[in-house]
């Protein structure tokens, strides 16, 4: 029997502010336990929150960046329960005026073309503190440094048909959100956190099936695995005879399965009221439109973009667009020099691996785009080899030097040189007499041999195209002396 | 109609202990504070803007700067049990 997989996301971004939503503590990780609090984090009696203004402008941005109505006015409400990771027994939150509503993310979807996943909402609230438990002294240790600090829930519709889709809207939100620069986006940091509500129909079903709530997974990879593992189970689940119970499942990493959390029933009531510490927020017209020409280009439009402007292709133009800084070097690049797509070469090939190599952004390394397109430059002029150019790029990038002082000190100018060419590609012959028998005989292929072994005798510096040409002739001639 | 049972859930969810006699009290308690809630109801308030917050404020908002901590050690000074720099509490499964 076919099933339909039908998937809504929640994913809660922590927001990248100096200091937590509701108060002036520093918004900071990795601190000893306990030393990023005050008497507001910690819901001592008598301290009041205080909206933080950042917040509100990074989700502002988002929200607008997510093609998202921004709410012209919006309050917050306690959402009650009792847990010892929030020490006031509620949650500062948004129940039914979030700041943002009624989204869009495009996507590319299962069949190859766009999709439009649609967003419900995007509210805002302060994050938890961290609980360590002791099953050993059956006690838990709470760390309220990460109490207060601000996230953006953003809540799609059940628009996702496919575990793929659920990761590539992940990957493309991550880079939307990466180029407003308004959360680290890191998974496995826990600033940005995704639960899934998975259920499965028969197809042209109008109606749902009943939904499981998956949590914990910890990268974009496990998303895609609890679903697919979820679905199986609910697949086997129906065609077993029974029916799926609605509840929260956790995703085990290392057994791959999802488990039954068995929450109490009561775990869900959360009694929402409206925070009367904290007064109403308006978010007039002008504010949204100034917070809007504040946005950059996306992601999408940058692709657009480039294939129209550069006449780059889609693929290259959406490797440049992964890093906004990265799309930035190659316009600077492309304004110095015509070819584009020679710029693109080299930026997505080995400029990329290097990087990668050296686990740093072309951003954070010292290349200048001006050093890029003056290597490009003396490749062209036949002043460097296109693979000596290559060790080139890597001394550039460790030494901070630029491209003629490399190939002046190394001493890698390329040999263009007739008379130094035409020793090298003799010498090829002489030394490998076997082979020079063998083309003779017919087998031309084995002329590359020789090239290779004259480029190899030249250090790399032979201009390869002069030595396949010379090569070619002597053997013609018969430069050892017999005929060809 | 407020239970019995009603009244045994929301003190659960508030986490607080009834005796068997205050359950009947409670309930009667909630019963009239719902009948009045009903009579509130039979207003018509089509024209009376929701109340969200009870002072004329809007657009309390503070600037984004740091402010300094309290210290570990002043922090943990209200815990009733602390343990490797962290307020213990006993364990709650969720």
């Amino acid at each position: 029997m076919i099933f339909e997989t039908v998937i809504g996301l929640e994913v809660h971004l922590q927001l990248r502010t100096n200091t937590k939503i509701f108060c002036g503590c520093a918004n900071q990780f990795g601190e000893s336990p306990n030393t990023r609090t005050c008497p507001v984090c910690l819901g001592l009696p008598g301290s009041l929150p205080v909206f933080n203004a950042k917040a509100l402008e990074y989700a502002l941005k988002t929200g607008l960046a997510l093609n998202c109505e921004i709410n012209p006015q919006f309050k917050f409400d306690r959402k009650n329960y009792f847990y010892p990771d929030l020490t006031k027994a509620y949650q500062i939150s948004q129940f039914d005026q979030p700041v943002c509503r009624q989204g869009e993310l495009i996507i590319p979807g299962d069949g190859g073309a766009a999709k439009k996943i649609r967003i419900n909402r995007a509210h805002l609230e302060e994050d938890a503190g961290k609980l360590i438990h002791d099953d050993a002294r059956n006690c838990s240790l709470a760390d309220y440094n990460r109490a207060g600090t601000p996230l953006l829930e953003i809540v799609t519709e059940p628009d996702l048909r496919s575990s793929q889709e659920a990761y590539e809207y992940l990957r493309i939100l991550k880079l939307t959100l990466s180029y407003l620069d308004v959360s680290d986006c890191d998974m496995e940091k826990g600033s940005l956190r995704c639960d899934a509500n998975v259920s499965i129909r028969a197809p042209g079903d109008a109606k749902l099936g009943t939904k499981t709530e998956l949590k914990n997974m910890n990268s974009f990879k496990a998303v895609k695995a609890a679903i697919d593992y979820e679905v199986n189970r609910q697949r086997a689940v129906i065609l077993g005879g029974q029916r799926v119970v609605q509840e929260t499942r956790l995703w085990d990493e290392n057994k791959a399965m999802t488990f039954s959390m068995r929450s109490k029933e009561e775990a869900h009531d959360y009694r929402y009221f409206p925070e009367p510490d904290l007064p109403l927020v308006t978010v007039p017209e002008e504010v949204v439109e100034e917070m809007r020409q504040t946005l950059p280009e996306l992601p999408q439009a940058k692709m657009e973009r480039f294939t129209q402007t550069y006449g780059i292709s889609v693929y290259d133009a959406g490797v440049l667009a992964q890093d906004r800084l990265t799309a930035g070097f190659f316009e600077q690049c492309a304004a110095l020099y015509p070819e584009a797509k020679k710029i693109c070469n080299w930026l997505n090939g080995d400029v990329l691996k290097e990087m990668n190599e050296r686990k740093i952004t072309v951003a954070a390394s010292t290349l200048q785009p001006e050093d890029l397109v003056d290597l490009i430059r003396k490749i062209e002029e036949g002043a460097v080899s296109q693979l000596k150019a290559k060790d080139v790029l890597k001394i550039m990038l460790d030494s901070g030097k630029n491209c003629s002082a490399i190939i002046a000190e190394q001493g890698w100018g390329q040999v263009s040189n007739d008379e130094e060419l035409l020793k090298i590609a003799q010498q090829a012959l002489a030394d490998n007499p076997a082979t020079v028998a063998q083309i003779r005989e017919g087998k031309l292929s084995a002329i590359g041999f020789l090239v290779g072994q004259a480029m190899q005798k030249s250090g790399g510096k032979a201009n390869p195209k002069k030595i396949k040409e010379l090569i070619e002739k002597n053997l013609q001639a018969g430069a050892d002396g017999k005929p060809f | 109609m407020i239970t019995d049972q009603d009244v045994r859930y929301v003190a659960a969810l508030s986490r607080i202990h009834l005796r068997e006699e205050e359950v009947d009290r409670l309930r009667k308690n909630l019963e009239d504070i719902l009948r009045y809630i009903e009579k509130l109801n039979q207003l018509d308030v089509s024209a009376v803007e929701p109340t969200n917050h009870v002072l004329p404020l809007k657009n309390v908002l503070r600037p984004d700067d740091a402010r300094p901590s309290l210290t570990q050690e002043e922090a943990l000074s209200i815990a009733v049990e602390k343990s490797q720099g962290a307020f213990k509490v006993p364990k709650v499964i969720e």
